[in-house]
């Protein structure tokens, strides 16, 4: 811990609390055990901000803050819980199931998916705008990893991961808005990449079953995400 | 003046079906079709697709079947791997594609044409359904819900659930079966034995009540097709196709049934989404040929367990040479379930049974994979080819319910003859007619319409387009 941290006292759910400023509402939500939905965001990773999931309403503004990006100030006042709060994320989770073709009961992370246990989470039983179905590709011209498209929700994880902690930035993003798709190296076929080791950290982090490894079956692709942190408290104490 | 019955939708089978027959100027009867009217689309819908996710794709084909397609669709993953899978897996896909004919058969039978058969093809139908069969006859509709039961808790026991589990993966199974639940499954066995036993009893006691139905129900000489092991032993995971003639004689034996495209063409009418498989040596439609438990045992020489070969013998009584009449897909899916559960006790006491060896693992190593399966309601084929990737690049699925399409148009013919006349309608006629498309068994798709009032409509149209009668149910 570095040495000069200051303490900001404030409350979240009516519940008082102190952090470091260096925290974001995100990292102190967690610490006390109040849960927060995330899909972009993992421990590890460096943050972007880009689902909206984690929005809560902070008193005194009237815009909603992501709690991953926002970091604590003195006398905050935050709600992680509302029907507002619980609208908005429902509709970015239909969004995305509406957006590409995610059919849980046929997927290798069925049972483990993220998404899934998120859309649970918020009670959704049905997705009330129309599904785009689009026709997307699957590639598993990888020898160990597939990737497919269709099951994708572009939180970039894999790009992340790939970049930040492998530092091999295989992945990235092409397109925009509805025709973004994550890509390997300059939107090569996966197999012909140079700069991928194999390493399969991506696959790892993915919250769904976008990539996954080839073999496994429906419902059969956990994850693990346990080495994500150790592996970079690991560096930052041998820098 | 010529007129037109439609029978939409059909009650009591699995799927949407509908039916019209056509009356000539005396109103007799001079034609009649059976429509499917459903497209699915599942050939299309998986290309692309990674070759693992085919099994539990397809199981989505039917709620009532998912293991047939299961077993079908991993025996052709098999084949993609190009891998011989571990003896153990093929027992334990073997015994679930066994536990699921066990359910299915007692599920048409109990509780979709038991009203007809024991109330009465002209009883009412308000209560000619398997609910008043509950005050009328109480320990049948128990057995019928314990025996399905039965089947449905070995494939939850083996699979983790009921419907649709992801157990039979291409390579094998997932899991191995353990001590535990090998002694569950047999505790259940001799009461199913026991119920299935009752049962067959008292199908042959009322079996003469329905001479007529056992004259007119799509009775007429046909080829029958199977699977057959090496013994020439009644068979549903494995073994080669054999086919025999109405008379009994074999016409093909011992044939590979990789090489379906050979012997089975596809023909298609414009009024069906169903297309009608024959028989390519005799052409079409001479071609007809009936699959299922009729079929089946008419081409076995033995079933291979003791109380099944009893009642094999006494099946073959019916007939000469084969039995002919679709009234006895009925007894002879009770002598199936009589085999599955003696068969389910012979696998689960082979010692092998519990070894955790189950599963091959490769990578897509041929570009093509067939597999083929006894389901309930007769042979069951999936055909897939794949890219180098191991992606769906086209698929070709003909159901049992498709081979049997020539046969049930012709015996809805047949019915319609024998049963309806003149240019008014009674409700019996044409629940005769419902019945012998359930006599098939036929599975039209996921859904069911198992149970209830029928929501029946059928309209007797005159050449001019005028309404002649009209009769509904809702």
């Amino acid at each position: 811990m570095k040495p000069q941290v200051k303490i900001k006292t404030l409350s979240i759910d009516g519940r008082d609390i102190g952090a470091r400023e260096d925290e974001t509402i995100l990292e102190v939500a967690r610490e006390n055990g109040i849960a927060i939905p995330t899909l972009c965001w993992l421990e590890g990773l460096s943050t972007v901000g880009a689902c909206r999931l984690c929005m809560v309403e902070i008193e005194g503004s009237s815009r909603l803050l992501p709690a991953c990006t926002t970091h604590v100030e003195e006398g905050m006042r935050i709600a992680t819980d509302s029907e507002r709060l619980r609208r908005y994320r429902r509709q970015i989770v239909e969004l995305i199931f509406s957006e590409r073709n995610h059919v849980c009961s046929v997927c290798v992370s069925n049972g483990h998916c993220e998404l899934q246990s998120l859309a649970q989470a918020l009670g959704i039983v049905r997705v009330h705008v129309p599904y785009r179905y689009p026709r997307l590709d699957v590639d598993a011209s990888h020898p160990r990893f597939v990737v497919d498209h269709n099951r994708c929700i572009l939180c970039t994880r894999c790009v992340r991961v790939c970049d930040e902690v492998e530092g091999a930035h295989t992945w990235d993003v092409s397109g925009r808005g509805v025709d973004a798709r994550v890509i390997t190296d300059l939107a090569q076929p996966w197999g012909a990449s140079e700069s991928c080791t194999g390493c399969g950290k991506c696959v790892h982090v993915c919250p769904t079953g976008a990539l996954f490894e080839k073999g496994k079956s429906v419902a059969e692709m956990s994850k693990r995400r346990q080495f994500l942190p150790y592996l970079t408290l690991m560096r930052e104490e041998r820098r | 003046m010529t007129s037109t019955i439609t029978i939409d939708p059909l009650t009591r089978v699995e799927g949407h079906g509908r039916i019209t027959i056509q009356l000539d100027d005396q109103g007799f009867v001079s034609d009649a079709h059976f429509h499917v009217t459903q497209l699915r689309g599942f050939e299309k819908l998986c290309e692309g697709r990674p070759f693992y996710e085919m099994p539990s794709l397809m199981a989505r084909i039917c709620g009532i079947c998912p293991v047939s397609h299961l077993i079908a669709s991993a025996k052709a993953c098999d084949e993609i791997m190009a891998v011989k899978i571990p003896d153990t897996a093929m027992k334990l896909r073997r015994m679930m594609n066994l536990a699921q004919i066990l359910q299915s058969h007692a599920l048409n039978f109990f509780h979709l044409s038991s009203p007809d058969l024991l109330l009465g093809m002209d009883a009412d139908p308000a209560t000619r359904n398997v609910f008043s069969m509950a005050s009328t006859h109480p320990q049948l509709v128990r057995d019928g819900v314990r025996l399905r039961q039965i089947g449905q808790l070995i494939i939850e026991l083996l699979g983790g659930k009921r419907i649709h589990p992801a157990w039979v993966v291409p390579g094998g199974v997932t899991e191995p079966l353990s001590v535990e639940q090998r002694d569950t499954i047999l505790r259940m066995l001799p009461e199913a034995l026991t119920i299935t036993l009752r049962t067959i009893d008292l199908f042959k006691g009322i079996v003469d009540r329905f001479p007529e139905e056992t004259r007119a129900f799509g009775n007429f000489p046909t080829l029958f097709m199977g699977l057959v092991d090496d013994r020439g032993g009644l068979e549903h995971y494995d073994g080669t196709l054999r086919i025999v003639d109405a008379a009994g004689s074999r016409v093909a034996d011992g044939f590979d049934p990789r090489r379906y495209r050979e012997i089975i063409g596809e023909a298609v009418e414009p009024w069906s989404f169903l297309k009608f498989p024959y028989y390519i040596p005799r052409g079409y439609p001479e071609g007809i040929y009936r699959v299922g438990p009729l079929a089946r045992l008419n081409v076995v020489d033995t079933a291979l367990t003791r109380w099944a070969d009893q009642e094999l013998a006494e099946f073959r009584q019916l007939g000469h040479g084969t039995v002919l009449s679709s009234f006895h897909y009925h007894y002879a899916r009770l002598i199936e379930i009589l085999f599955a559960v003696e068969r389910i006790e012979q696998l689960l006491s082979e010692k092998e049974i519990l070894s955790t060896h189950v599963r091959a693992h490769a990578a897509p190593n041929a570009a093509e994979g067939i597999g083929v399966s006894e389901a309930p309601r007769g042979l069951l084929i999936h055909h897939y080819r794949v890219d180098g990737q191991g992606l769906i690049e086209w698929a070709n699925l003909i159901i049992a319910t498709g081979h049997n399409n020539l046969a049930m148009n012709r015996a809805i013919l047949q019915v319609a003859k024998r049963f309806i006349r003149g240019d008014r309608l009674q409700e019996g006629m044409l629940n005769r007619v419902e019945a012998v498309i359930r006599a098939f068994d036929p599975c039209l798709s996921c859904s069911t319409h198992a149970v209830g009032r029928m929501p029946l409509a059928i309209d007797l149209v005159g050449a001019q387009g005028e309404l002649l009668h009209e009769l509904r149910r809702r």
